[in-house]
């Protein structure tokens, strides 16, 4: 499903130095969990993200592996550093080979 | 009501795959914990595995995995088609070694988190969740 694909991420806009934040990332996904089978009996072939990372300033806050038991339209929620002002990158990797992104910045206070 | 020696040969091979199926379950659970901590040994403690105990919807039942100190933490869901669910990989800049998510869950069952900390143990914990409709479209 490369279509409809739509990041949503929660980062508060500023945060002190050293402080921890927490972040909340959505994104509408089927998660096609390949266990399924349509009205003929066919089994719907698997399609899920089957990665997601969070990196701030190229450093990696989490990185999830990601199996078909992962709920329809994926939810995380975690806890991260801010050692300085920059931006969260968040990277979510199809098993069709798409890959999704969306940046959020944040400043000190 | 007389059972035939081939009626009674074939109810006592059901009931055998009957007991063999969750057994057969476990050990793919098993198979993926071993695949994660390498066969070592799991301590109890050191993770928190909060999950609802009685979950109406399988398909999403949310979960949240917490363990200061761990460099990773997986997730496995024992009575699922295929039993993994996540792995967690925490780097530096993780304020902390926990977050939470939602799964999907087939049926009653355990889940299982195993955490494995910075200095190379393994540590366990799990939680049975009670599903009311399961979450695998079957």
């Amino acid at each position: 499903m490369a279509s409809g694909v739509k990041p949503r991420v929660k980062v508060p806009k500023t945060a002190a130095a050293g402080e921890a934040i927490t972040i909340k990332t959505l994104i509408s996904h089927n998660m096609e969990s390949g266990q399924r089978k349509d009205k003929e009996g066919n089994v719907i072939p698997r399609s899920i993200i089957n990665r997601f990372t969070c990196e701030f300033n190229g450093e990696l806050v989490i990185d999830v592996t990601m199996e078909p038991a992962i709920s329809t339209n994926p939810y995380f929620q975690f806890d991260a550093t801010v050692p300085e002002a920059g931006e969260f990158v968040f990277t979510w990797y199809d098993d069709d080979g798409s890959v999704y992104d969306t940046k959020k910045p944040i400043e000190i206070a | 009501m007389e059972f035939s020696r081939r009626e009674t040969l074939a109810l006592g091979l059901g009931a055998a795959v009957l007991t063999l199926m969750p057994f057969r379950a476990n050990a793919a659970a098993e198979d993926a914990i071993a695949a994660f901590t390498g066969g070592a040994d799991m301590a109890d403690g050191g993770v928190t595995l909060t999950a609802p105990e009685i979950a109406e919807n399988g398909n999403t039942v949310p979960i949240e995995v917490s363990a200061p100190g761990a460099a990773a933490i997986l997730i496995v869901a024992a009575g699922n088609p295929e039993p993994g669910v996540a792995t967690f990989n925490f780097g530096p800049l993780a304020a902390a070694q926990a977050a939470s998510t939602r799964i999907r869950l087939a049926g009653t069952q355990d889940v299982i988190a195993v955490a494995k900390m910075a200095d190379g143990s393994f540590a366990k914990a799990s939680a049975t969740v009670k599903v009311t409709i399961g979450g695998c479209g079957g």
